[in-house]
């Protein structure tokens, strides 16, 4: 099992992280009842982490239990039928699923599966717990409409189900959710609880930790928490005992762009942004999402630049993640970029130099 | 439906107004539908205004009041986005509903039943524009048995011909006053402390907006117990502290990008969402005293644009690095053309 999901806490009471958060939620649910949630956060925060504490402590331990179901819906549409099939993870009390896995249809699923839960209504012998959860994953890339009929489905139903929603940005949920939820909002750890994470589960695994070495992992996880457990573990596996220079191996990904980063500053000419191109093809194809590309990039660049031509740059960065977004082919917009870049370095470097 | 436990319900629906006359602050409204009470003659309307001003309640409330529990199944018809709305169930669900013909107005335990039937379109703005069309005819051609109640967000995205076909009634945004009572009303109910700052607090992060203001409230009082402050309630609300956009604001005087950076990574990392920031971002620099005029319309042109790519979807951290770099810029007096860019 790997650390992250050996040490991953079990319960609200063990969270030491959010501990505040973790305590409140508590107290939420302490009269057996809460209202719809979103919880909004960086990747690596802890968002999951919570909500599966969170329903350990409405139901008992019955929660964990869960099976994965790949679900098979027929939707009648008017004049066709729709199948959809989408992954469930599912318990006696609540089901897990994330809709804009299906793409443009996931208004569908959100109605049917919140009709049909409604009408399995869980029964409890105590009169208590009338209700099931249902918790849905990246509400942030769910489409307008499925967000739209989220919200009367919500009010309608709202004595049978309770939503627990998940997203990294509460920007792109629509305002009438928003309204409708209790926002929790989950910042990312800060580094001195990363460390303490680290000591912690260096201890129960009876390692010794050099100083200074779980701050230096804690400065490389970019404050997520999943990263540095990762990186961690990582370090374990490549060399025990730990020494206190050792190297904390670089994502190769990012050593990647890193690479790229430098090949543009070197020379600004068509023939390396044909080199270029390979390289960025290379990155997605395995499957390194456009965007964190860019973003990485835009990283790389301005630690290399100039002040005077940092507020250019990203000014073209934030211009062509829009246009990507809009648009289909990523790769279009990242070369553009680049080519951008280029064209205004080219001419710095002339006005600077001559 | 099977019976609710009381507390499981939220409050917003335990303290939805039930009758047309304890909807707060619509005036207008409210004297035509009480008038459509007394006289059972009622047009087709349409209800617009923003979001929690009362607008469905209002609907649902002159429905039961028409009808009574009894008559309301077989004489109201209430569909919404989260129902399947397109051109089909138009021509075909729509259409049979409203050709059933209704028996005279008789008086059934004591509601007023008039002839006619009420079909309730709710968030209308999200009906297709095909489907808006095929309602226009349907919509004559059955006057006489059906009327229809449109309740949208935005006026503009009903077509004119429905439009015109209807009563129209803005649902303004609610009053600090009216706010203020009602919140004190459920605070009573609910057996809840609620000083001063805080209700204030409440009237300016809810911005006219009742449910949220009662979601807020209600989550306060579920995390914080009885006694609410106006911190308790900033927390719950997800707006920003001000010390973050403060914070910010100053990273920008300050005309150095690395502190700027350093400033957006932390906000990402904090989770804080980027479209709040923005429009808060934007009540500093509209009242900021010492930025010339030409400044904040050179920020504030760069905001518009940037909230518009957030709506499209796009990254948050580029934005706002995009952001507060033309702020910086533009509060360091750097030439608003790019140098380099041929």
């Amino acid at each position: 099992m790997l650390w992250v999901d050996k040490y991953r806490p079990k319960t609200l009471d063990q969270v030491i992280v959010h501990e505040d958060i973790a305590q409140n939620l508590k107290k939420l649910v302490a009269e057996q009842d809460c209202p719809h949630l979103l919880f909004y956060g960086p990747p690596g925060s802890g968002k999951k982490t919570l909500i599966m504490a969170l329903l350990r402590q409405i139901f008992g331990p019955g929660a964990e239990k869960v099976k994965v179901e790949n679900k098979n819906w027929k939707i009648d549409a008017g004049s066709r039928t729709i199948d959809l099939e989408l992954t469930t993870l599912s318990s006696a009390n609540h089901v897990e699923l994330s809709p804009s896995d299906v793409g443009f249809q996931d208004r569908y699923v959100v109605q049917e599966v919140i009709k049909e839960m409604a009408k399995n209504r869980p029964i409890d012998t105590k009169g208590k717990r009338g209700f099931k959860v249902l918790v849905l994953n990246d509400v942030d890339k769910l489409s307008r409409e499925a967000q739209h009929s989220l919200r009367r489905t919500m009010e309608k139903y709202s004595a049978f189900c309770r939503l627990f929603l998940c997203c990294n940005s509460s920007s792109r949920v629509t305002e009438a959710i928003r309204s409708r939820c209790l926002n929790v909002r989950i910042n990312a750890p800060t580094e001195e609880q990363i460390v303490n994470v680290l000591d912690l589960i260096g201890k129960k695994e009876g390692l010794e930790l050099p100083s200074g070495f779980a701050t230096r992992i804690a400065e490389k996880s970019n404050r997520s928490l999943r990263r540095a457990i990762l990186l961690f573990e990582t370090c374990r596996v490549q060399q025990y005992p730990f020494t206190s220079n050792q190297a904390i191996p670089p994502m190769d990904w990012e050593e990647y762009v890193a690479e790229i980063a430098s090949d543009i500053m070197k020379e600004q000419s068509p023939k390396r942004l044909f080199q270029v191109r390979g390289k960025l093809y290379e990155l997605l194809i395995n499957c390194i999402p456009p965007d964190i590309v860019l973003k990485r990039l835009l990283y790389e660049l301005l630690k290399r630049l100039d002040a005077e031509l940092k507020h250019e740059v990203c000014h073209w960065a934030a211009y062509y993640e829009h246009k990507m977004r809009l648009g289909q082919k990523a790769i279009f917009h990242l070369e553009a970029f680049v080519a951008k870049f280029m064209s205004i370095y080219k001419g710095f470097l002339i006005a600077t130099f001559g | 439906m099977a019976p609710v436990l009381q507390s499981s319900q939220p409050w917003v629906e335990k303290y939805r107004p039930k009758q047309v006359k304890d909807v707060a602050h619509q005036d207008e409204v409210v004297r035509v539908l009480t008038n459509t009470l007394e006289t059972s003659n009622c047009p087709h309307m349409l209800f617009y205004g923003p979001p929690g001003t009362g607008k469905t309640t209002t609907a649902l409330a002159i429905a039961h009041q028409l009808f009574g529990p009894e008559m309301y199944k077989s004489r109201v018809l209430e569909l919404n986005a989260s129902d399947d709305r397109g051109i089909n169930v138009v021509r075909t669900k729509i259409k049979d509903f409203a050709a059933v013909a209704v028996g005279s107005g008789q008086r059934q335990g004591g509601y007023p039943c008039p002839p006619y039937k009420i079909i309730i379109l709710d968030e209308a703005d999200s009906m297709t524009e095909d489907a808006q069309n095929a309602l226009r005819r349907t919509m004559e051609t059955y006057s006489k048995v059906t009327r229809f109640f449109f309740i949208c967000n935005y006026v503009s995205r009903i077509i004119e011909p429905l439009a015109s076909r209807c009563a129209k009634f803005r649902f303004k945004p609610l009053s600090e006053e009216v706010m203020s009572s009602r919140i004190l009303h459920i605070c009573k109910e609910e057996g809840l402390n609620l000083d001063g700052e805080a209700l204030s607090t409440l009237g300016s992060i809810s911005q006219g907006d009742l449910r949220r203001a009662i979601t807020y409230l209600q989550g306060a009082a579920r995390l914080f117990g009885s006694t609410i402050t106006s911190k308790d309630l900033i927390n719950v609300s997800g707006v920003i502290p001000p010390e973050v956009v403060g914070a910010l604001f100053a990273a920008c005087r300050t005309g150095d990008f690395d502190v700027a950076n350093k400033e957006v990574n932390n906000i990402i990392a904090d989770g804080y969402p980027v479209s709040m920031l923005l429009s808060q971002l934007f009540d500093v620099i509209v009242e900021a005293e010492d930025i010339l005029d030409e400044q904040k319309s050179r920020i504030c042109k760069r905001l518009a644009e940037a909230d518009k790519r957030l709506v499209d979807g796009a990254d948050e951290y580029l934005q706002l690095l995009d952001v507060t770099s033309n702020v910086m810029r533009a509060l360091c007096n750097m030439p608003e053309e790019f140098q380099y860019d041929s």
